[in-house]
């Protein structure tokens, strides 16, 4: 039995009047991948903003033993959470490799210019490419950026936000490797995702999101076969 | 034209040069303050004038009234932060900050109230002065703009309106309604040829230049730099690598406040600074800064150049309308802008 890395119990989050999360609780075991699933709307891209304290939230939300309650957003950056956020929120007028050293604010005094050329080793795209506006690079690239500046804060836990969308199949499967091969490097991951068959194909376990609730949830391979999954997230 | 003339057109075009070397680092602050904070930061200009007028009460060898003004926005922000960290249940880190507040406190008045009545050299003088004035930049983000944070730009420029004339009534409090000069850093003029250039206008230039240039490095060069740039360009992206808004923007005012608070030191001699001089000239950086559109640094200081010269020309053939001829520039580029530019909803972050 793995201790858990993250622990959310029963969290709930409003728009205003509408309840976006209802009482949503799931664990993130330390080493693991973890999968939310669901269709847009479901609830999924709250439900990172929450861990992240973008979006103020109730329920619990335990870090490392250790509850985030009025913890802000870049202390929790910190503590080693990172978000690679759905619309990626790059420095779209800075070059690559400023985006890329800006990943490592966090982190002051500690050397990083390692882990930089290990970013670029891992993306080798990035590198030809360091000079130029990270505006001006293709959507792949664009997600590979976002995700190398978030490793470059040496995360721990590392919320990915649909990293698929709008990318092409081949790109999107290099960048599920990426995310397996970071596991086997010690990075816990909870994975957004609505392509559910290839992110459940990399995950140990995940949560089916509908409505702002938890419908399903299991180890991946189960679920996987789940009938009543395969008929709604899987395609038959 | 008289203003063709060979004898007085190098003339003008030094002193208009000289200003809008000061108007262009007035400019440079404004964009920077804008980008960063979302604030059109009127008060900018209420720096200057401090600056200059600070040093001048020095020089007479009296305590400036920027000193209270200075413990007074200590003594508020320390109880803020204070009151903000107890309620996150860090009461301890709270009542070190008020400590740490305190012996800050008085550790500025010691060294004011000695170095005050010795009439130190000048540049003693100088150093106490920026020490002074660019303090003001951080504290009054955090008493006035940081608890405001979110608030919509119209509301972030209401509250810069009333600071401007908070600041501008202290000002005729702390140094009365009398304008000041102060001693030029450099006397004597250097000739070129047909060129005659006071020393002191040739250090406003190279000093100008010398913190453009020193700006330009720390953005492009140092990581705070990157990150205020980063903080500009996305909020949300700048958080998600831990750069706090609120550290960026007490970043961004203590240089805001020590660009106005040098350029009040080296336009001192060459103008004649009260205390409610500091709306016209940052008006002038101001002007710069739109032509620059608010976010090109570059474009920013070669308005507010612009500005500078025409107001030197203007103000040597219709001396009357110098200061409408300053300001009707501003409203072919605003033209030019608006047919040009997209409009971006503002809650679009």
């Amino acid at each position: 039995m793995t201790s858990n890395l993250l622990e959310v119990r029963d969290l709930h989050t409003r728009y205003g009047r509408v309840e976006a999360l209802s009482g949503v609780s799931l664990e993130v075991p330390a080493g693991h991948i973890v999968s939310v699933i669901g269709a847009n709307g479901a609830g999924k891209t709250t439900l990172m903003n929450s861990v992240m304290g973008i979006l103020p939230s109730t329920g619990e939300l335990i870090y490392e033993g250790q509850p985030l309650r009025g913890i802000p957003l870049e202390t929790r950056v910190a503590r080693g959470i990172s978000l690679v956020p759905e619309r990626r929120d790059l420095f779209a007028s800075m070059s690559v490799a400023d985006n890329l050293t800006l990943g490592a604010y966090s982190r002051r005094q500690q050397k990083w210019r390692g882990d930089l050329d290990h970013v670029y080793e891992r993306f080798s795209r990035l590198l030809e490419r360091r000079k130029q506006l990270a505006g001006t690079l293709s959507g792949g690239e664009q997600q590979m950026l976002a995700i190398g500046r978030a490793l470059m804060g040496k995360p721990r836990l590392l919320l990915l936000d649909e990293p698929s969308l709008g990318l092409a199949p081949l790109i999107v499967r290099d960048i599920l490797r990426i995310v397996k091969q970071l596991q086997a490097e010690g990075v816990t991951v909870l994975l957004v995702e609505q392509n559910a068959r290839a992110s459940l194909a990399i995950s140990d376990s995940g949560y089916v999101l509908e409505t702002g609730e938890v419908k399903l949830s299991g180890p991946a391979r189960e679920l996987a076969q789940n009938p009543e999954l395969t008929a709604s997230y899987l395609g038959g | 034209m008289q203003i063709f003339d060979p004898t007085i057109f190098p003339i003008l075009a030094a002193d208009g040069l000289t200003n809008g070397a000061v108007y262009a680092l007035l400019a440079l602050a404004l964009v920077l303050v804008f980008a960063v904070t979302r604030v059109i930061f009127i008060p900018q200009g209420e720096f200057v004038v401090f600056g200059t007028l600070t040093l001048a009460t020095l020089q007479l060898g009296r305590t400036p009234g920027t000193l209270w003004l200075v413990l007074a926005l200590l003594g508020i922000a320390a109880l803020m932060e204070a009151f903000s960290l107890a309620r996150n249940g860090q009461a301890r880190r709270g009542l070190v900050t008020v400590g740490v507040a305190a012996l800050l406190g008085v550790g500025t008045w010691a060294v004011t109230d000695w170095l005050a009545p010795l009439k130190a050299p000048l540049w003693v003088q100088v150093i106490l002065t920026l020490g002074l004035v660019a303090p003001l930049g951080p504290l009054l983000y955090r008493v006035v703009y940081q608890p405001l944070q979110n608030a919509t730009v119209l509301v972030l420029l209401i509250a810069s309106v009333a600071l401007h004339l908070v600041l501008t009534g202290l000002a005729l409090v702390f140094f009365g309604p009398e304008g000041s000069r102060t001693p030029a850093f450099f006397e004597g003029n250097l000739t070129l040829g047909q060129v005659t250039l006071s020393w002191q206008s040739l250090l406003v230039i190279v000093a100008s230049a010398a913190l453009m240039l020193g700006l330009y490095l720390f953005f492009e060069r140092t990581m705070p730099g990157k990150a205020l740039r980063a903080t500009a360009v996305n909020r949300l992206g700048a958080r998600l690598v831990g750069i706090s808004p609120s550290s960026a923007g007490m970043l961004t005012f203590t240089l805001a406040a020590l660009i106005g608070a040098l350029g009040g030191v080296l336009i001192g001699p060459s103008v004649a600074v009260t205390y409610d001089s500091g709306f016209l000239i940052g008006l002038k950086g101001f002007v710069g800064a739109i032509i620059g559109g608010l976010v090109s640094y570059p474009l920013a200081a070669a308005g507010a150049i612009l500005v500078g010269l025409i107001e030197s020309f203007a103000s040597f053939s219709l001396s009357a309308w110098k200061e409408v001829i300053v300001f009707t520039l501003i409203l072919p580029v605003l033209l030019w802008r608006s047919l040009t530019t997209r409009h971006i909803p503002e809650d679009e972050e």
